[in-house]
């Protein structure tokens, strides 16, 4: 019996374990050949994340192991599938700036690889421990990664700063979860909502849904718990903000669904009030925060804020349609956080990488492959038709107003309007300035993941959309 | 009749243009002239081919004909294409312009000759799109997305004051048109379809209407666009090119009273009755103030700007009249507008071109030197006076007829904007092209050249064939505008509404 339990749990866990096998041996193989073996170790990183990938999508089976703890849906598929496209695209990017910024270093993408093994197993988790391992898992690597430029003033402050906040929030979370324990008396999600269905709320475990809701808050940056982004997306050398904007915060939108909807959906009209007001608040703060930025990475960091409260529009009404609009939102935000990032990955003169708008000056005419993309990214980021950007919105509003959450939709829309504002401003430096100074050619690496995700934004959605979309309303049934 | 996608072309035969564009270096002057050529020739065979569906179109069929549908994204959203009388016109319209927009930038349009160009194929299946849709979510994409390349249009290759119009023209409209998207939204939970054919049939509560209609006003008044709102069009119209004005004021206006006719009015009937006085009362605010406003401007292109915003006034108080009258003649006054308005832009370019100013002080006695110019500008100075004769008049006409039986109030205000027009536009015509030729600069200017004949003569023919016979367009409207109209009536009755009292 108990082999039986354990070979299918370990059969359900697979990709996770191919993960972190692969990454121990990559870490042996770094430490042995030294600093040279970057390439590789990075090469080979890759091909680990779309093994685990791949195995994931053809050979794990559904089900839920290790006693409920480990949880394998349409739905921990559906995320763990763009959680593993966002590693693995941020750990290609990083190619080309590990050779001209003399970032050689293999710890890089072993990092990334536990950070992506922590993420799936929060995907994954079925109760409040995995949730807590997971996490942990996580961000420890990120907060490395964060500093991983030793040399750097910022880069170092960037990760202090990272891990100070980060294990404040942890302590929170840790808190609201050990109160959750104590008045529910169980652990596993489904428990917990079996519970609470019985026997309705208490003001205890209200308090500890509120703390677990801030800490996990504070891991998708949003207000008010968005102090530490601005800086460790500015601060951080730039692969690693490209890692950052994209991969942690789906895992993290992942477990923030599957613990509210999962755990407490008997309880939405308690949380849905914090979901309801964190959104609307990092709409709202992401939207004119962002406007008077100059420096691009730093205004991709209000930008994400901003779109966390989007993609929670979609999980305060509780709803099927709500958590499929998540799910859309979240693949919808990876593809253009990707396609971002590459670009500025890409905005390098002869004497070094530049991060400021005003250096995208005439992109179009110096660069008119890379500035017509970037122009879909930003507006469609800005959620204008016919990009995708727009489909993720109206699935998310579509929810809320379908719950009558009208404040929460009408106060979005009108965020939308100010965050168009300064999208504009990137698409108006580039086609309305004088050109300034060409920017190198794109490094190889890059130009395929602006061309995917560039591609995807427009006008490929319009043919793989509803594929997408039937898998994402499989995946948000598994709730229901 | 066959099933070959027939709106699906038309649509998106620019795009393919577009693309065989992208792949043109535009680095030599032949390479920009086969840029040039390659666009001309796209919108040319969009607009023969568009000819295809007023052919096949059966004016007798009050619904949508030609229609096309598939699903997309799950079902939630479907690919539905298809026109009715309302609709099938402004497509030809869209069609009809176009290429005269290309050919007016032959020689303007000096820089990034292959975007400009990729923008506005891009434009013109954005706009046709609009016109075609027959899904409201499909209806809106193109909506919103025809602001992109405007926007581009207007920042790229406008005047001075480019980035602050394309700003407040992209702002503006987007503003006003995500509430429109909150309201989709909620109409789809309402009726469970964003299917526009099936909404037309659908009952919404009444209070609900109160609400969906003011989100729909808030876009479609901005677009129009109708006074208070219509501060972005002064500003835009002043600083886009000129093929980047005619397309604003000949069609991007035209979304705004579509909507109108084919959201606003059959869908929220009740809504519209209670609304009536007040959209009136803005109509005849429009119409007055900005006519004024006109008389006051030193821009050529102001000037003619404001008077479109007053021109819309009659558009929008027909439509509310809410009767056959009205209905068609908001049509035909969009329409005749349509031409008239893009026709004025193109001889503010023909000056332009010349002396690269817009001031009015800075012409005078153009008569003189430029004799065919000043006939073709007379005839659409008149049309946009409304002198019978021309289209211009049929359709304001209409509308004041219309209006009278709803309130003669209304009506006799109105009727003072069509004297006000006669004002700005004779003294405009004056100032320009009247008088003693004595400014230096103006001595050497040269009249009308081939291509320019080439894009006003079948403007100013149009433009007196309508006024004189306007009846293909009536044909074409008529069965759907009075299945519109009849069910707006049976609507207020079932409800017992007030307005009912009024319209017999």
């Amino acid at each position: 019996m108990m082999p039986d339990l354990l070979s299918s749990s370990l059969a359900i866990a697979a990709p996770e374990l191919i993960m972190s096998v692969g990454a121990m041996i990559l870490l042996m193989v770094g430490v042995f050949i030294g600093e040279k073996s970057s390439q590789t170790v990075t090469g080979l990183a890759v091909a680990v994340i779309i093994i685990a990938a791949l195995w994931l999508t053809l050979i794990t089976p559904l089900g839920s192991a290790f006693g409920g703890s480990f949880i394998l849906d349409p739905f921990a598929r559906f995320m763990k599938i763009l959680v593993l496209i966002g590693s693995a695209a941020a750990v290609v990017m990083s190619v080309g700036f590990a050779e001209s910024e003399r970032f050689n270093r293999f710890e890089f993408p072993v990092l990334v690889l536990l950070s992506t093994t922590g993420m799936m197993m929060m995907v994954s988790a079925g109760d409040m421990i995995a949730l807590y391992l997971g996490l942990e898992l996580q961000s420890l690597a990120i907060y490395v990664l964060a500093a991983i430029n030793r040399d750097s003033v910022r880069s170092t402050e960037a990760g202090l700063k990272y891990f100070v906040l980060g294990a404040l929030s942890s302590g929170m979370l840790l808190y609201g979860a050990s109160m959750v324990y104590g008045f529910t008396g169980h652990i596993e999600f489904t428990a917990i909502s079996a519970v609470v269905a019985e026997s309705g709320r208490s003001l205890g475990l209200v308090v500890g849904i509120v703390f677990v809701l801030a800490g996990l808050a504070f891991k998708i940056s949003a207000v008010p718990f968005h102090m530490w982004t601005p800086d460790v997306y500015e601060g951080a050398p730039t692969p690693i903000t490209a890692f950052l904007a994209g991969a942690p915060k789906v895992a993290a939108m992942a477990l923030l669904t599957r613990f509210t909807v999962q755990g407490f959906e008997p309880l939405s009209g308690q949380w849905q009030q914090v979901i309801v007001f964190i959104s609307i608040a990092s709409m709202v703060f992401g939207a004119f925060a962002a406007i008077g930025q100059r420096n691009i990475k730093r205004l991709m960091a209000y930008s994400s804020i901003a779109h966390m409260g989007y993609a929670l529009v979609g999980l305060a009404p509780a709803s099927v349609e709500g958590v499929r609009g998540v799910l859309i939102y979240m693949a919808v935000y990876l593809a253009m956080t990707l396609g971002t990032f590459a670009v500025i990955l890409a905005m390098r003169r002869r004497d070094g990488m530049v991060e400021d708008i005003d250096d995208l000056a005439g992109l179009s005419q110096t660069n008119p492959v890379m500035a017509l993309f970037l122009t879909a990214m930003m507006l469609s980021l800005a959620g204008l038709p016919p990009l995708v950007g727009f489909i993720g919105k109206y699935f998310v509003f579509m929810a809320a107003v379908h719950a009558g959450l009208w404040p929460l939709a009408i106060i979005g829309v009108l965020a939308s309007v100010v965050g168009l504002f300064y999208y504009l401003r990137i698409v108006k430096t580039m086609w309305f300035d004088e050109p300034a100074e060409a920017f190198v050619p794109m490094a190889i690496e890059l130009r395929a993941v602006l061309w995917i995700t560039g591609l995807i934004v427009f006008p490929v959605y319009i043919f793989v959309g509803g594929p997408v979309f039937d898998a994402a309303e499989a995946a948000a049934k598994t709730f229901f | 009749m066959t099933d070959w996608p027939i709106l699906s072309t038309v649509t998106f035969l620019p795009l393919v243009g577009a693309l065989l564009i992208l792949f043109i270096k535009d680095d030599t002057e032949l390479a920009r002239r086969n840029v040039r050529n390659v666009a001309l020739l796209t919108t040319a065979f969009t607009f023969i081919v568009s000819l295809w569906i007023w052919i096949d179109f059966d004016s007798s069929n009050p619904g949508f004909q030609m229609v096309e549908k598939a699903d997309w994204i799950g079902g939630s959203i479907t690919y539905h294409m298809g026109v009715d009388g309302i609709s099938m016109l402004f497509v030809i319209l869209t069609t009809f312009l176009m290429p005269l927009c290309i050919l007016a930038s032959f020689e303007s349009v000096k820089m990034r000759v292959k975007d400009y160009m990729i923008a506005f194929l891009l434009l013109e299946t954005l706009v046709i799109g609009v016109f075609c849709a027959l899904d409201l979510v499909l209806f809106y994409i193109f909506f919103e997305g025809g602001l992109i390349p405007m926007f581009l249009i207007i920042g790229v290759w406008g005047g001075k004051r480019r980035i602050y119009a394309s700003y407040k023209f992209f702002l503006y409209t987007f503003l006003g048109s995500v509430l429109m998207l909150i309201a989709i939204m909620a109409m789809y939970w309402n009726a469970g379809t964003t299917s526009i054919p099936e909404l037309l049939q659908h009952k919404f509560p009444a209070e609900m209407q109160t609400w969906l209609w003011l989100a729909f006003f808030a876009s479609f008044a901005v677009k129009m666009p109708m006074w208070p709102v219509h501060t972005w069009l002064p500003d835009a119209h002043v600083e886009a090119p000129t093929a980047g004005s005619v397309i604003l004021a000949g069609i991007l206006l035209k979304l705004g009273g579509y909507g109108f006719l084919r959201f606003s009015l059959p869908m929220f009937p009740l809504a519209s009755a209670d609304f009536a006085p007040f959209v009136f009362t803005l109509s005849v605010v429009a119409i007055i103030y900005t006519s004024l406003v006109a008389l006051m401007q030193e821009d050529i292109k102001k000037l003619i700007a404001y008077s479109s915003v007053a021109h819309m006034g009659f558009v929008t108080m027909g439509i509310f009249a809410a009767n056959q009258q009205g209905v068609q003649g908001a049509i035909f006054q969009m329409l005749s507008h349509g031409l008239v308005s893009g026709a004025l832009f193109l001889c503010v370019g023909v000056v332009y071109d010349r002396m690269h100013t817009r001031e009015i002080a800075a012409y005078g006695g153009l008569v003189n030197r430029m004799p065919h110019y000043a006939t073709v500008m007379l005839i659409f100075t008149m049309a946009n006076v409304g002198l019978p004769g021309t289209s211009g008049f049929v359709g304001e006409f209409l509308t004041l007829l219309a209006v009278y039986q709803v309130n003669t109030w209304v009506a006799i205000f109105a009727t003072t904007g069509v004297i006000l027009s006669a004002g700005y536009a004779l003294w405009l015509y004056r100032k320009v092209i009247f008088g003693a030729l004595e400014k230096e600069s103006l001595r050497q200017i040269l009249d009308l050249t081939g291509r320019e004949k080439l894009l006003l003569y079948p403007l100013v023919v149009l433009v007196i064939f309508f006024g004189f016979y306007p009846m293909p367009v009536f044909d074409v409207t008529a069965a759907s505008v009075e299945t519109l109209v009849n069910s707006y009536t049976a609507a207020l009755e079932a409800a017992g509404h007030g307005a009912v009292a009024a319209l017999h």
